[in-house]
């Protein structure tokens, strides 16, 4: 049941996906209906945009003093009751979870969202050591059974259809051959999770928030499922990436309000719980993720990338995203901000996400927590083609136009010989196997003068 | 006020009426405008790509160009922001930062700088379908963008409801990106193109005769989207429409 490794270059899985048209508008207007969502729940915020502002301050004071914070959060954890661990990067976390399960000798383990974990690969790596893992989020479950990972951070199976649950489920859960009624469906699920969560010895959840002064966390979701497997198993095991500590639990009141009416356009997720201590006969352990993190800190133009509250509205709002589904973005995180994340993991595996963008800003305007998306998709571009990372065949490109830009002589002599060339053969410039503009596009008509040959003339007269 | 016309490089080859509307209406409106005859780009591809220190001979050659006018002035939004952001020349830093300070869109100029209230007469009697640009109105802040939560307002509107006759179409999608992109147009041709299209059909559902903006790039995604459709709709810069009967 491993994840598989995909290293296609964005170009060419949107490519493939934008084979089955009618599925990419499905796929667009779905999304978009998500973004409309968000919109009018923030409408009705007269301080929305103010809600934003401090959110982003919160959050830059945050990781001015994660160190701090950090220890706070940890003296304050343990003074609780929870075991604290601190892990540098995803084999550590998957080392240390793996440790905690051996000492309670658990072969089963509930997890609900986690995009840590995912980040991680912790699934694979705990099948490999003989643990079973069972995601409960529905969407999750639904891409786990389909061995995929999941296309987008708050609506996993986003990318697949009822139709395609109901095949799903009549192979894996026995329910009736070619059903698509959702209520169905969900209750088959109910049922499957149900025993997964009974047999349980272990619950692994996410963090959305942990907060230093107290020392607890907070868990959001819709499902209520990671409170059904951190209450019913005996030991419970939350992941968070470091940035995920905020100062203080009045903070919560700004970043709860933000996290689901950006995500979902609700007022607030179904369920938030706040852990603050294991129960009786529990056993709690935090575990405080780095892999990258700090390295990310250390980098003025990409630190405030750590702000992000994984609410997805970036996804939902970018155009390119919506069209090219999220596994053509072959990362735990997909679209804009996974393509600012993600090459500071790894720089070379995805050279390609910075580029799968217009850097039309939306993302950076959705943001409720100001991370300024397409400025560092612009940043990333210049590290990359400093270092080598992108195709050199462009490098040879774009020193061939400054040379050309920098000596207006060529410039002009270029431009009166490319109209003519194209005036001569049109099929050529229009040629889609020569230009690829020219696929799905006509290109424009050369004119017979330019405008600086125009207005020369116009000197003249 | 001595007033340099920027014209990008794809509007000197390719849309040259582009650069006559603006040139004509600039001069109308009595702005003293000259076009200085070695410009060339304003580097923005090569920034895009991944190589803003390939520009440098580019950024060079239009600094030497335009650093005695007070005032630039060119019509694409796009091309505008990339010089306001990134426009850089070690040997002359002042000269840069001065232009980077001083260089305007076209319907920017004419809003806040000139301040127009009234256009000379001009009649444009068709529906026309306003696409706004992204790096005009998010980076160059031309219009309100529907994320934000803040007073509507679009200088580009505001101009278009100057010309006698013109009707402005309501789109489903107001502030969505054409897929154009810079390189993103030929290295995310699939994606580039369907984005195109898309864009395309919310003007044409909504009855489009003419569909404007102020970034000729756009419009060239939209054009080259149209033409292949064989579709009656036509594309037009908004400085043609806001000189449509001279």
């Amino acid at each position: 049941m491993e994840t598989p490794v995909r290293t296609t270059h964005h170009a060419e899985a949107a490519a493939a996906f934008l084979r089955d048209e009618e599925n990419v508008d499905w796929h667009n207007e779905t999304l978009w209906f998500v973004r409309s969502k968000r919109d009018k729940a923030a409408a009705v915020l007269p301080e929305w945009e103010d809600l934003r502002e401090q959110a982003s301050r919160i959050k830059n004071h945050t990781l001015s003093r994660l160190d701090d914070y950090l220890l706070e959060l940890e003296k304050n954890a343990q003074q609780n009751g929870i075991t604290v661990h601190w892990a540098s990067d995803a084999d550590e976390h998957n080392r240390i979870v793996l440790d905690i399960m051996r000492q309670h000798n658990a072969t089963q383990v509930v997890k609900s969202k986690s995009m840590l974990t995912e980040e991680c690969h912790l699934n694979p790596y705990l099948l490999k050591h003989g643990i079973d893992v069972i995601d409960t989020d529905l969407g999750e479950r639904i891409v786990q059974l389909r061995n995929e990972p999941p296309s987008h951070i708050v609506l996993p199976a986003i990318h697949l259809k009822k139709k395609h649950i109901g095949d799903l489920f009549h192979q894996h859960l026995g329910t009736d051959a070619g059903a698509t009624d959702p209520q169905y469906l969900t209750e088959a699920a109910r049922i499957h999770l149900r025993q997964k969560f009974l047999l349980a010895d272990v619950a692994i959840t996410g963090v959305n928030f942990a907060v230093a002064e107290t020392g607890g966390f907070v868990v959001c979701t819709n499902e209520g499922n990671a409170d059904l497997g951190a209450h019913l198993a005996k030991v419970h095991i939350a992941c968070m990436g470091i940035e995920k500590v905020i100062p203080k639990g009045e903070h919560l009141g700004v970043f709860l309000r933000l996290l689901a009416r950006s995500a979902t356009g609700q007022t607030t997720t179904t369920y938030s719980s706040h852990f603050r201590r294991p129960a009786p006969g529990q056993t709690m352990h935090l575990v405080l993720v780095d892999n990258g993190r700090t390295r990310q800190l250390a980098s003025p133009d990409f630190r405030n990338s750590l702000k992000c509250i994984r609410c997805g509205a970036c996804m939902n709002t970018c155009p390119v995203y919506r069209r090219s589904g999220g596994h053509s973005y072959h990362t735990a995180i997909a679209g804009p901000i996974g393509s600012i994340l993600a090459p500071n993991i790894d720089m070379k595996q995805y050279a390609d996400l910075p580029f799968a963008s217009t850097l039309c800003g939306s993302c950076t305007n959705v943001c409720p927590v100001k991370i300024d998306i397409h400025q560092q998709l612009y940043k990333w571009r210049q590290v990359l083609g400093e270092a080598g990372a992108v195709d050199p065949a462009k490098k040879v490109g774009m020193t061939g136009m400054d040379f050309l830009f920098s000596r207006p002589g060529l410039y002009r002599f270029a431009g009166r010989a490319g109209r003519r060339l194209m005036k001569l053969f049109p099929s050529l410039a229009n040629n889609g196997s020569l230009n690829p503009w020219a696929v799905h596009r006509d290109m424009p008509k050369p004119p017979v003068q330019s405008f600086r040959d125009w207005y020369a003339e116009q000197e003249k007269k | 006020m001595k007033v340099g016309l920027f014209i990008p490089c794809y509007i000197d080859q390719f849309y040259p009426q582009v650069g006559i509307a603006t040139l004509r209406l600039l001069q109308r409106l009595n702005v003293d405008v000259t076009f200085p005859m070695e410009q060339t780009c304003c580097g923005q591809p090569m920034a895009n790509s991944g190589f803003e220190k390939l520009a440098t001979g580019c950024d060079r050659n239009f600094v030497r160009n335009f650093a005695d006018c007070d005032a630039v002035v060119g019509p694409s939004g796009s091309c505008v922001l990339h010089l306001k952001e990134h426009l850089h020349d070690e040997q002359h830093p002042a000269e840069a930062a001065h232009l980077r300070d001083n260089v305007y869109e076209l319907c920017e100029f004419l809003t806040d700088v000139l301040k127009v209230e009234q256009l000379p007469p001009v009649r444009f009697p068709h529906r026309v379908g306003l696409h706004t640009s992204c790096h005009g109105q998010r980076g160059l802040g031309l219009s309100s963008a529907s994320e934000l939560m803040k007073p509507k307002f679009s200088k580009p509107e505001r101009l278009l409801n100057m010309v006698d006759g013109l009707e402005l179409i309501t789109l489903a999608h107001p502030d969505e990106c054409c897929g154009f992109g810079g390189t993103f147009c030929v290295f995310e041709e699939a994606l580039s193109a369907k984005m195109g299209k898309d864009r395309v059909a919310d003007h044409v559902r909504h009855g489009a005769e003419v569909i404007t903006g102020g970034d000729m790039s756009c419009l060239m995604q939209l054009e080259g989207t149209l033409r292949r459709q064989k579709s009656p709709v036509r594309v037009m810069h908004i400085a043609e429409i806001l000189t449509a009967d001279v």
